[in-house]
């Protein structure tokens, strides 16, 4: 009965939902300070820091750019993917 | 009559004065919800409001939660209901179409609850009287749907809802006619029981680790509507088993009225079954084979009652779907030479008489497949 209601969430239960994005978020290394803000409002939870350097899994970003909006050192841009 | 009141042996329970709205919030009462919301409609706010008083006076220790709208009112006790609380709300007409998206959720998610539906004509025009349009958009949601004939019914369908709608994870409905048994006092039996504490299939509690209802992919919406509409289909047994647990042997899903070796049966639910019934006597004095039988539920349907009913067959509604009334069509599935008669609704008075009338012209073969009346 209750089959088909619950699941237990996972990564990539909803298969590459990176595929979705139109714009990606570039990080410039050189102008981030590693505040996180970015990671904190990252509502896919895909941006956290990897070898001291901010990292996005682009397998799941689907591009909504809030990152790039929450960033005080303006150091993410934004770059077009599909036309 | 006085010597039925004095009787104080007659069943367990004390008997009271109570008009349906009052014998319903007596039940919920019995039933100790944790938790009840409703908005105030017309003919459904006495029960809220007597319920309210529950509260107020320390006599129910329930969460009353006061809502802005219909909608909010069935999407708090549906939060409150996944938790494990007990629940109850209580609606009618427009408040029920206001409500109507949580009606879906609530019967997908398999959440037992109960509500009342007091049935109330849908506008427009503007009218707060009784027929059965608003609980026919409800029937085929997914629910329990169960119609009381007087303030007893609606005292006893109510009751047992809770352990019924648990049991099956099934959300219930206990509907009643508006003013004709909504606010009309009758002698009602509040039972002396004690319902079993709640019990559900599921529970979201703040150590979970699971998603509700997430975007579902292939087959899991297909396979989830099909369970429901099986769970509710063969849900009869069930229902029995507990109804007469609470209200005795002869409770069923179905009330056969004088059917045996009746050449003629009229089906009805609701409130004016009661008239129907003394026509039924009258004529059966003056030797017509006539008999009634009256829906209880209309979800599950009582289809080995209808089945087994014979002679010539007049299904009598109070809200109109397209070409039949609200049970005509699909009993007619059943029953496929019965007769249909669309009658009285947004409260247009029909009594005795014109119940009568109807009738006889019934049992002459004057109605033809389908009529209104008038």
């Amino acid at each position: 009965m209750l089959d088909p209601l619950i699941s237990h969430p996972k990564v990539g239960s909803a298969g590459k939902t990176g595929e979705w994005r139109v714009f990606k978020p570039i990080v410039d290394h050189e102008l981030c300070v590693l505040c996180l803000e970015c990671s904190e409002y990252c509502p896919e939870n895909v941006i956290e820091v990897k070898d001291g350097k901010i990292w996005i899994d682009y397998d799941y970003c689907k591009g909504c750019l809030i990152c790039k909006n929450v960033c005080k050192m303006k150091a993410i841009k934004a770059e077009r993917e599909f036309y | 009559m006085q010597e039925r009141l004095q009787d104080e042996s007659y069943k367990s329970g004390k008997r009271v004065l109570l008009n349906g709205n009052q014998a319903v919030a007596e039940a919920v009462k019995i039933a100790k919800p944790d938790v009840i919301a409703a908005y105030p409609i017309t003919p459904q706010t006495p029960v809220v409001e007597k319920l309210a008083e529950f509260v107020a006076k320390g006599e129910l220790n329930s969460e009353f939660v006061n809502v802005e709208s219909e909608y909010s009112a069935l999407s708090v006790v549906y939060g409150a209901a996944l938790t494990g609380a007990r629940v109850f709300t209580a609606t009618s007409s427009h408040g029920l179409a206001y409500m109507y998206e949580m009606c879906w959720w609530v019967a997908g998610s398999r959440v037992p609850l109960v509500m009342a539906l007091p049935t109330r004509s849908i506008g427009a025009p503007w009218n707060i009287h009784s027929d059965h349009s608003d609980v026919m958009i409800l029937k085929d949601v997914g629910w329990i749907i169960s119609m009381a004939e007087n303030a007893q019914e609606c005292f006893d369908l109510t009751l047992i809802g809770f352990p019924i709608s648990e049991e099956l994870n099934i959300p219930y409905s206990v509907s009643y006619d508006a003013f004709m048994v909504s606010h009309t006092a009758e002698v009602v039996e509040v039972r002396d029981v004690e319902l079993p504490k709640r019990k559900q299939a599921y529970k979201i509690l703040p150590n979970s680790e699971f998603a509700l209802n997430a975007v579902t992919v292939n087959d899991a919406r297909h396979k989830a509507r099909k369970t429901l509409m099986k769970d509710l289909e063969n849900s009869r047994r069930k229902i029995e088993k507990i109804g007469r647990s609470f209200l005795g042997e002869d409770f069923s899903l179905a009330e056969k009225y004088r059917v045996e070796d009746a050449d003629y049966v009229i089906v009805t639910y609701g409130g004016w079954s009661g008239d129907f019934k003394d026509v039924v006597d009258e004529m059966r004095d003056k030797g017509v084979k006539i008999g009634l039988l009256k829906l209880r539920f209309l979800r599950p349907l009582p289809e080995e009652e209808l089945k087994e009913i014979s002679g010539d067959v007049l299904v009598v509604d109070r809200s109109a779907l397209y070409k039949f009334g609200g049970m005509g069509g699909e009993i007619k599935r059943i029953i496929p030479e019965a007769k249909n008669v669309i009658a009285a609704l947004g409260g247009y008075e029909i009594g005795y008489s014109e119940i009568k009338a109807l009738v006889r012209r019934f049992v002459s073969g004057k109605i033809g497949e389908v009529e209104w009346y008038p």
